[in-house]
């Protein structure tokens, strides 16, 4: 593990990533303890205001902080992503390993099913089932994991079906421990590991897609300072104060490029001699 | 290619297609809306709701308002919109339409240029170019549609003034000024894909350069001109088919925001204001429609590597 770690660092891509993120993580932690101002208090006088030595980012439409909205911003939407990708990757993993433990016609149904579910894009079929729950950061989230599921489901499928083949599965099997046992106990935490560089790539997904829920209305509400939401209320007022836009455009493109390259850099720590 | 492989391949885009309806047709069901009450507004009496609702089938057990929908479906009937009292079907195909004139320029857009990158960054390996290339394909694939659609609005509308900000005009109309217009949404969605398939591109081309049969063509001394198109180009390329396929369903999700953004009125346009508006029908067709435009997508492409690949035997 500590090997893992050493070798990650020492690639370009995961350095950087793991750097970008170390502020991330901060800024979740400590955003709102350090934010110069309360994210939703309005301050008529410093609408617009330009970004400078009183407002770093600058004062947005209803004269908050953007700085400071964007600081208490992050807890709503990195939390969200990670929560989301994780849920949406236990219901995948469970429903691929399910599946090559079965194989043979349930494995084709059961893929064939999920190959079916792929053809709605991941938005929209976000955007439906976020439709059919409350409008909210939670209800987004959720909408997200089910939107992931169907493809971490045919990642995890084709991990396992390496997994199945081993040994400790066939003694599992002639021990006669039940199905369920052997896919949750023996299976699943051995798809784990290949599949991680798959889930790290996938949050960096889910940062994107959560603002872009937010942006069209059914991710967090106003006046909660979600970046998304926060690119989306600045819009209209593009030509007059920009960083309303580009402070949160920024937030949403560093995270997510983060979370790509620390992913890219655990494939390569992962596999040291596949230099590409 | 087989006909028996043809023909599993063709079963399998209807099995999606029917997987599919049942999962939107089902979504719409628990959305938290009362169609009878969408229909008539809040203000509605009992008595009108109640005979709505026998009118539209609503006290039907729900598998009968499934096989209903479907068999509907089926003959291309997809309902009228709760919205505005028209036939959702036909006015999807012209959305449809308009949002795929956007994908095919986007598509040949990409093409133009992620190849050509994509190859360059390869054969300057750990140079200059690559990770230029590098660093472009990680903005375009870390930057979501919303923020590159809002930043080209603000440099080439709004600044610059060379574009025009929103709206769409028909190309039969004026084909011109259509083109024009397509600009903004075109480079916004063709970025991300250009990210995507650039470093594709790129990962083909650098194991096609290692391989046995390319350096077997250097050491027989052809000029470099011949062993790139001939032996690298060809090779790497094909892989490409696949991923721009499976980019199509992403490129679709991507419409959704791109065209709200630039108020394109295409099949996403339409989705999204569908839903906001609790608009059943409007929503099932939509999501169909796309759905089918994906499979379809992906069954061609299936067809194209299977005969560009002579290697490939499908049985």
């Amino acid at each position: 593990m500590t090997e893992l770690l050493f070798r990650l660092l020492r690639t370009k891509q995961g350095a950087v990533g793991a750097a970008i993120l170390l502020v991330v993580t901060l800024v979740c932690v400590a955003g709102p303890y350090v934010a110069p101002y309360d994210p939703e208090k309005l301050d008529f006088l410093g609408r617009f205001a330009a970004p400078g030595a009183r407002h770093w980012l600058g004062g947005d439409q209803l004269g908050r902080d953007v700085l400071s909205r964007l600081l208490t911003g992050a807890r709503t939407t990195v939390p969200a992503a990670l929560a989301a990708t994780l849920l949406g990757t236990l219901a995948g993993a469970l429903v691929g390993t399910l599946s090559a433990y079965l194989g043979g016609r349930w494995d084709e149904a059961i893929m064939r099913t999920v190959d079916a579910v792929m053809a709605l894009p991941g938005l929209l079929l976000a955007l439906l089932v976020a439709s059919t729950l409350s409008k909210g950061g939670l209800g987004a989230a959720a909408a997200i994991a089910v939107a992931f599921a169907p493809g971490m489901a045919r990642v995890t499928r084709s991990v396992a079906l390496t997994v199945r083949r081993q040994e400790y599965v066939a003694a599992a099997i002639a021990r006669g421990e039940s199905g369920a046992r052997i896919v949750l106990r023996e299976m699943l935490p051995n798809v784990a590991a290949p599949v991680v560089v798959e889930v790290t790539i996938r949050v960096a997904f889910a940062v994107m897609l959560f603002a872009t829920l937010s942006f069209l209305g059914l991710g967090a509400q106003p006046p909660a300072p979600e970046w998304g939401l926060m690119v989306s209320e600045g819009r209209r007022f593009l030509h007059q104060a920009p960083w309303l836009v580009i402070a949160p455009g920024v937030a949403i493109a560093l995270t997510a490029i983060g979370f790509n390259l620390l992913g890219d850099g655990l494939r390569d720590a992962m596999n040291p001699r596949d230099e590409r | 290619m087989s006909a028996r492989w043809l023909l599993r391949r063709a079963l399998l885009v209807v099995y999606t297609l029917l997987v599919v309806s049942l999962l939107v047709f089902g979504i719409t069901q628990v959305l938290p809306a009362d169609a009878a009450v969408t229909l008539l507004g809040e203000n509605a009496t009992p008595a009108a709701l109640a005979a709505v609702r026998t009118r539209l089938g609503l006290n039907d057990p729900v598998w009968w308002q499934y096989w209903h929908w479907l068999s509907a479906v089926l003959v291309g009937d997809f309902g009228t919109s709760m919205r505005t009292g028209q036939a959702v079907g036909p006015v999807m195909l012209v959305a449809l339409s308009r949002s795929l004139l956007l994908a095919a320029c986007s598509i040949t857009l990409m093409l133009v240029v992620a190849v050509p990158l994509g190859i360059v960054a390869a054969l300057r390996r750990g140079r200059l170019a690559d990770v230029l290339a590098g660093l472009v394909s990680y903005l375009g694939v870390s930057v979501p549609e919303f923020v590159t659609a809002t930043v080209v609005l603000v440099v080439f509308a709004d600044q610059l003034h060379w574009l025009p900000a929103t709206g769409y005009v028909p190309l039969t109309e004026n084909f011109g000024s259509g083109l024009f217009h397509l600009i903004a949404p075109v480079l916004t969605i063709s970025l991300v894909l250009v990210a995507h398939v650039s470093r594709m591109v790129r990962s083909e081309t650098v194991d096609v350069l290692a391989s046995d049969y390319v350096r077997a063509a250097w050491l027989k001394g052809l000029p470099p001109r011949v062993v790139l198109l001939r032996h690298v180009l060809r090779n790497a390329l094909l892989p490409v088919v696949t991923i721009v396929a499976l980019d199509v369903g992403y490129l679709l999700g991507g419409i959704i925001v791109v065209e709200e953004i630039f108020a394109v009125p295409g099949i996403g346009r339409q989705l999204l204001v569908a839903i906001e508006a609790r608009d059943l029908p409007a929503m099932q067709a939509g999501a169909l429609i796309m759905a089918a435009t994906y499979a379809v997508a992906n069954f061609l492409a299936d067809l194209a590597y299977a005969g560009l690949d002579r290697r490939i035997r499908y049985d």
